[in-house]
C-alpha cells in the first residue's frame, strides 16, 4: 500500500516536472520580460542590467533549474502589473476558488447521484424524464449562458441574490472564508450551481448509467433471491457499486471545476484565481499564468493521487492486487 | 402422504414480445416433497430455469406468471403481494445460482452479506447472527470459518464461493431450495464436492431441493426423482432409477441414451436429429414430434396430455392406448 503511494507520488512529480517545461517556455516564447517591464524610455545599459539581474543571461538549463527549484518553495516570481509576489497574490485568491469549487462540487455530487439513482429506479415516470430533459440542457448550454440567465432571473428580476462579489468574509489566519456570513452564503448560491451544473448532469448520467448496469447484476438477483429489502438492495448493495467509477469521475471534474472557475468567476467578478488569471492574460503578466498553470495542474495530480488511493478503500479487490502487486 | 413442501400446478409462463405472445411454461405441474431431490433435466431453453425464478418469484418483466398455481406447503405463493413474496424468498425458499463468481457482492465482506440476510430474516441480535453465520461457514465446509468471515469474496475459489452461496441460501432454515445449475460453473473435482454438500445439507434438514441441470450424472447421483422438460413442458416425470433404466417418453429415451458409459464399451452414443423448437414455432401437436422417430399421425394434431405409468407420469400418445396400470 504504502509502495503503491510512493509510486504514485513519483509519477505525479514526473508530471509537474512536465508541466514545469511548459509553463517555463511561456517565458521564453510569450514575448521578451524586459520589455514588459520597463517603459519605452529605459536605455539599452538599464534594460542589460534588469536583464541579468534576472538572471536572463544564463544558460536555459540553469534558468530552468532555478525556476524549478523556486517553484518547489512556492516562489512564482514578481507580477508585473502588480509587483507584488505571485505566491502571495495567489494565496490571497485561492480560497475564494476553492470554496467555489468545493460547494459546485458537493452540488453536483449529492443532486447528481439522487437524481441519477431516482431516474434508474424509476426509469418510465415523468420525473425522471424531467431529469434526463434537464441533463441535456446542462450538457449543451454554455456555462457562461447560464450564469448570465441567472443572474437576470435572480438579481435583476427578483432581487434575491448578489449579481457579483462574494459579500463578507471573515479571516481564519490566512484563509478567507464566505461560509460564516449570510451576504456569504448568498453570494456563493448562484456561482456554485453555474459551476456545478456540467458535473451535476455528467455525474447524473453516470449514476443513471452504471445503477442500470448493476441492477442487471448477479449479484443484485442473488440479493433479491435472498430476500433483502428492496432499500437494502439499492443503496446497500447497488450504490456502492455504482460509487466506484462516480468518485473517478467527481475527483478528476474537481480538477476541471477548478479550471473552469475561470469563466463563472468572470461572470460573477468573484475574486478567485481565475479572475486573476484573466487579468494576467489581458495584461501579460506572464509569471501569473505560468503560476497559475502549476497551481492547477498540482491541484489536478494531488487530486489524481487521491483518487487512486480512495479506490482502494471503496474497492477491496483494489487493495489485495495493490498490495500483491508488490 | 403428506402435504408436499412445493406444488406446482399447470403452470404457465408468458413473456410479451414485440412479435406476440411467447409461452415459455405450457402447463407443468410437479411435487417435491420433504426432504426430497427433484431433479429437472432439458436442454437450454426448455424452461428449468423459468420454473426454478418463477417459484420463488423472480421472473424478470416482460415475464410474467400467466396462469396455475404454486403452494408452498399448502399456501398460495404465485399470486402474494411483492412485500410478502419478498419475506418468502430466502426465508422458506433459499436459492442458488449458476455461478459463484458473480452472486456475491465483491464490496462486501461474506460475513456482512450472511449476518445481513439472517438479520433481514430472523430476529438475531448483530452477534448472535455472526455466530450463526460462522456455524453456518462451518457446516458447508469453509476451513477456519471465524477467520475466513471477514474475507471478501475474491479471496475465495469458486467452489469455496459456491459454499458460501449455500451458505447464504440456507441460513433462514428453508423448506426449500432452489439450485439453478450449481455445478455448471464449476471444475469436475469440485462439482462432486458441492453435489454431496447439498445432498447433505437437504437430508440433514429435511429441506425439499429442486435441482435445475442439464447434467444426466448430476441428476443420477443427487436426486429421488427426475422430471424432463422440453420446451416448456414435463415430458416425463419420476423416481430416478426408473427414468434412467427405462425411461418412457422417446425424448426422455434420447437424453439417456446420449449419456456415455463408464465401461468404454464402443456402442455410438445416440444422438436425437434436429434441435429444439424456438418458443415462436412451436409444432402444434406434441412439441416434440418434428424430432420424434415414433411419432404418428395423432402427435401433429393433439397436445399429449400426462399418463401414469407406473411410478412414471409420461406425456406421450405412445403410452395412451395401453390401459393404465394405476389410477391416473
Amino acid at each position: 500500500m504504502l509502495a503503491f503511494t510512493l509510486r504514485r507520488a513519483i509519477q505525479a512529480i514526473g508530471v509537474m516536472i512536465a508541466v514545469g517545461i511548459i509553463s517555463f517556455s511561456m517565458f521564453r516564447f510569450a514575448g521578451d520580460p524586459v520589455n514588459q517591464m520597463v517603459g519605452m524610455d529605459t536605455s539599452g545599459a538599464e534594460r542589460a542590467a534588469i536583464r541579468k539581474s534576472l538572471g536572463l543571461d544564463d544558460p536555459v538549463i540553469v534558468q530552468f533549474g532555478r525556476y524549478v527549484g523556486n517553484a518547489a518553495q512556492f516562489k512564482f516570481g514578481v507580477s508585473y502589473q502588480f509587483r507584488l509576489p505571485v505566491s502571495n497574490l495567489l494565496m490571497e485568491r485561492m480560497p475564494a476558488t476553492l470554496e467555489l469549487a468545493i460547494c459546485a462540487t458537493i452540488f453536483a455530487m449529492v443532486s447528481g447521484i439522487l437524481m441519477g439513482v431516482y431516474s434508474a429506479l424509476r426509469r418510465d415516470s415523468l420525473l425522471a424524464h424531467v431529469f434526463q430533459a434537464v441533463s441535456l440542457i446542462g450538457i449543451s448550454l454554455p456555462t457562461f449562458l447560464i450564469g448570465i440567465l441567472m443572474i437576470y432571473l435572480f438579481s435583476v428580476t427578483l432581487g434575491w441574490l448578489p449579481s457579483f462579489g462574494r459579500g463578507d468574509v471573515v479571516h481564519i489566519g490566512w484563509w478567507t472564508t464566505g461560509l460564516l456570513t449570510w451576504s456569504g452564503l448568498k453570494a456563493l448560491i448562484m456561482p456554485s450551481i453555474t459551476l456545478g451544473l456540467f458535473q451535476m448532469t455528467l455525474i447524473m448520467r453516470l449514476v443513471r448509467a452504471e445503477m442500470l448496469e448493476v441492477m442487471r447484476t448477479d449479484y443484485i438477483r442473488f440479493a433479491r433471491a435472498r430476500g433483502l429489502t428492496t432499500r437494502a438492495i439499492h443503496f446497500g448493495h447497488a450504490l456502492r457499486n455504482t460509487l466506484v467509477p462516480v468518485i473517478t469521475v467527481a475527483g478528476l471534474q474537481f480538477g476541471s471545476v477548478i479550471a473552469f472557475a475561470i469563466i463563472t468567476e468572470t461572470v460573477f467578478q468573484w475574486p478567485g484565481m481565475g479572475l486573476l488569471f484573466v487579468q494576467a492574460v489581458q495584461n501579460v503578466d506572464i509569471p501569473i499564468m505560468a503560476a497559475y498553470l502549476m497551481m492547477v495542474s498540482l491541484i489536478f495530480v494531488t487530486i489524481n493521487l487521491v483518487v487512486d488511493i480512495l479506490y482502494t478503500i471503496v474497492d477491496p479487490r483494489l487493495r489485495s492486487t495493490v498490495s500483491r502487486a508488490h | 402422504m403428506t402435504e408436499p413442501v412445493l406444488s406446482v400446478r399447470n403452470l404457465q409462463v408468458e413473456f410479451a414480445s414485440r412479435r406476440g405472445t411467447l409461452r415459455a411454461i405450457d402447463g407443468v405441474s410437479f411435487d417435491i416433497a420433504k426432504g426430497e431431490v427433484l431433479g429437472v433435466v432439458g436442454e437450454s431453453g426448455a424452461g428449468k430455469s423459468v420454473t426454478g425464478l418463477s417459484v420463488i418469484g423472480l421472473i424478470d418483466p416482460p415475464g410474467r406468471i400467466s396462469g396455475g398455481e404454486i403452494l408452498l406447503s399448502g399456501l398460495r405463493i404465485d399470486n402474494l403481494p411483492p412485500e410478502e413474496m419478498r419475506r418468502v424468498r430466502g426465508k422458506r425458499i433459499g436459492m442458488i445460482f449458476q455461478d459463484p463468481l458473480t452472486s456475491l457482492n465483491p464490496l462486501y465482506k461474506i460475513g456482512d452479506q450472511i449476518v445481513e440476510t439472517i438479520r433481514t430474516h430472523l430476529n438475531l441480535s448483530e452477534t448472535a447472527a455472526r455466530r450463526r453465520a460462522i456455524d453456518l461457514l462451518a457446516e458447508v465446509g469453509i476451513p477456519a470459518p471465524e477467520k475466513r468471515i471477514d474475507g471478501y469474496p475474491h479471496e475465495f475459489s469458486g467452489g469455496m464461493r459456491q459454499r458460501v452461496v449455500i451458505a447464504l441460501a440456507i441460513c433462514a432454515e428453508p423448506e426449500l431450495i432452489i439450485a439453478d445449475e450449481p455445478t455448471t460453473a464449476l471444475d469436475v473435482s469440485v462439482q462432486a464436492q458441492i453435489i454431496s454438500l447439498i445432498k447433505r445439507l437437504g437430508r440433514d434438514h429435511g429441506t425439499a431441493v429442486m435441482l435445475v441441470t442439464h447434467d444426466m450424472g448430476v441428476i443420477a447421483e443427487t436426486s429421488d426423482r427426475v422430471a424432463v422438460m422440453y420446451a416448456g413442458r414435463v415430458a416425463e416425470i419420476g423416481p430416478v432409477q426408473d427414468v434412467v433404466r427405462n425411461p418412457l417418453h422417446p425424448y426422455a429415451k434420447g437424453l439417456m441414451g446420449a449419456i456415455p458409459t463408464l465401461a468404454g464399451d464402443d456402442k455410438r452414443l445416440v444422438q436425437i436429429p434436429g434441435s429444439m423448437p424456438r418458443l415462436s414455432a412451436i409444432p402444434r401437436g406434441c412439441s416434440f414430434n418434428p424430432r420424434c422417430a415414433s411419432a404418428f399421425d395423432r402427435c401433429r394434431v393433439d397436445r399429449p396430455e400426462p399418463l401414469s405409468r407406473g411410478t412414471q407420469s409420461v406425456a406421450c400418445h405412445l403410452y395412451d392406448s395401453v390401459p393404465t396400470e394405476t389410477a391416473a
